[in-house]
């Protein structure tokens, strides 16, 4: 065992136990931590927005294309709107900007999230249902998953005698998607503990793990 | 009985301690359990192994430092593959521009380790504004989209990049991701372009991401350190993820045994009220 005295390994030590005091109550050390991260966070990703989006994006393109960079000056410009949020006299002038990125936005994602979302789950969950192993155990399972789980989900017939039990049986696929999310739930929070302990074996400790 | 009743209201901090030796005792004792490899893990391991030195991965590492410990086990296990069998790596961070920090250093040592060039075998774009536009933008001119990699040289003067016209020349899109974002590689990659895509997600994401993967949409997925774990044991390198592998089992013994004592007390609560 070696215990590296790298002044920025001996600091992520710092923060990382720091944080896992919550875990007995809360406390300032934990705040302490709790506020670096979220500044450093804050601060990195405003530095490298600026530089690879403002400078690189922006003001490279229109300094050095000549007219062809002019162009830039107007989604500039409707950035500048946006911001006017905050001056309650020119407001308004953000609901241009928001009309126009909601516009886009909406007709380039809703055709294709169509697509993706709705019509190709659709054609997943239409299986043929025959006498072979997958045929009876995977796609029956399946089509009758999503029947049941929808027939849950319809609230314009009271949920009483066949429809009743076959929106139990929908709670009961639902509640499995559940268990399996919250199972890998528990399973990725224990992975993030994991990778700080294996941080402070490995790094700080110099253990020798694989 | 009363003792039973008990177990219901054990301190927090008692299966905090209790799950904490879970975690670090097996680092020192090695019980060496199995970790099976799953379909959807060995389906984007093959892809990738049946890949050419001529065919290029695009790999966008979309996460941040709170998710580093799952997903960067599963970077580096694809990274090595892809070197190892001499496929070019294109890596990128389309959607979170905290992963610069995070991909870019794992690239550089891995590089170093397999001895392979800068913009010959693999390239690093960082991250550009534009999101979606920016994945819709690859599938119409790649170099037009990207203009310079992360260092500023234009991707006309990169080998690795020159061929590069959209999708077409790109076998496979790897997105490492601790969010939903594979979802917007779906819609706007795969179902314009129908670009191949794999997903490495956190664990927390990889219920949400099945129906994807029943529907074809995504040709295998790795999920979250199991998923890291497995490709290391199909590439034989073990590393982080199959160390932590061995907590993980012990972490999630200790939990299904505090779930088990935690009915029990209920239980037993339940009937000592009774009496």
């Amino acid at each position: 065992m070696h215990i590296n005295t790298d002044i920025w390994v001996l600091i992520a030590v710092f923060f990382t136990l720091s944080v896992y005091t919550f875990l007995w109550k809360d406390n300032p050390l934990y705040k302490f931590a709790e506020s670096v991260t979220v500044g450093i966070g804050m601060g990195f990703a405003l530095v490298q927005w600026w530089n690879l989006s403002v400078v690189d994006r922006f003001w490279v393109p229109l300094t050095t294309r000549g007219a062809a960079g002019y162009v830039l000056i107007i989604p500039a410009i409707m950035g500048l709107m946006m911001v006017t949020r905050i001056i309650p006299r020119f407001a308004w002038m953000s609901r241009y900007a928001l009309a126009f990125t909601i516009g886009a936005g909406s007709g380039m994602v809703l055709p294709r999230a169509i697509q993706a979302n709705v019509l190709q789950q659709l054609y997943a969950t239409m299986l043929p249902i025959n006498v072979s192993w997958t045929g009876i155990m995977v796609n029956l399972f399946i089509v009758v998953g999503v029947l049941a789980g929808l027939i849950y989900f319809f609230f314009s017939k009271e949920h009483k005698g066949v429809f009743g039990g076959i929106a139990n049986i929908g709670i009961w696929f639902l509640m499995v998607g559940f268990g399996a999310t919250f199972g890998y739930t528990v399973m990725a929070r224990l992975s993030l503990f994991i990778g700080r302990v294996l941080f402070i074996l490995r790094d700080f400790l110099g253990m020798q793990l694989f | 009985m009363k003792f039973l009743a008990k177990l219901e209201k054990l301190d927090r901090r008692i299966i905090y301690i209790i799950i904490t030796i879970a975690v670090v005792l097996p680092f020192f004792f090695r019980m060496g359990l199995p970790i099976s490899v799953s379909p959807e893990v060995k389906s984007v391991y093959d892809f990738i192994d049946g890949l050419t030195p001529s065919d290029c991965v695009f790999i966008s590492g979309d996460y941040d430092p709170q998710v580093d410990a799952e997903l960067s086990p599963m970077f580096d296990a694809i990274v090595r593959h892809c070197f190892e069998k001499n496929v070019k790596v294109i890596v990128a961070n389309v959607f979170n521009l905290q992963g610069i920090g995070l991909v870019e250093p794992r690239l550089k040592k891995l590089a170093e380790e397999y001895h392979k060039v800068y913009g010959v075998d693999y390239a690093f774009l960082g991250w550009k504004q534009g999101f979606s536009l920016l994945v819709m933008g690859m599938g119409e001119n790649f170099k037009k989209t990207w203009e310079t990699d992360y260092y500023g040289t234009r991707l006309e003067d990169l080998p690795i990049t020159q061929p590069i016209r959209n999708y077409d020349q790109i076998a496979l899109v790897v997105d490492l991701t601790g969010s939903g974002v594979f979802g917007a590689w779906i819609t706007y990659a795969y179902v314009q372009y129908r670009q191949k895509i794999a997903a490495g997600i956190t664990a927390v994401m990889a219920a949400d991401a099945y129906p994807q993967l029943q529907a074809g949409q995504l040709i295998g997925l790795l999920g979250g350190l199991r998923g890291a774990a497995e490709y290391e044991q199909l590439i034989h390198h073990p590393s982080l993820g199959s160390v932590g592998m061995e907590a993980q089992s012990w972490a999630h013994i200790a939990i299904i045994l505090f779930i088990i004592l935690g009915n029990i007390g209920y239980y037993a609560a339940k009937k000592n009220k009774e009496k």
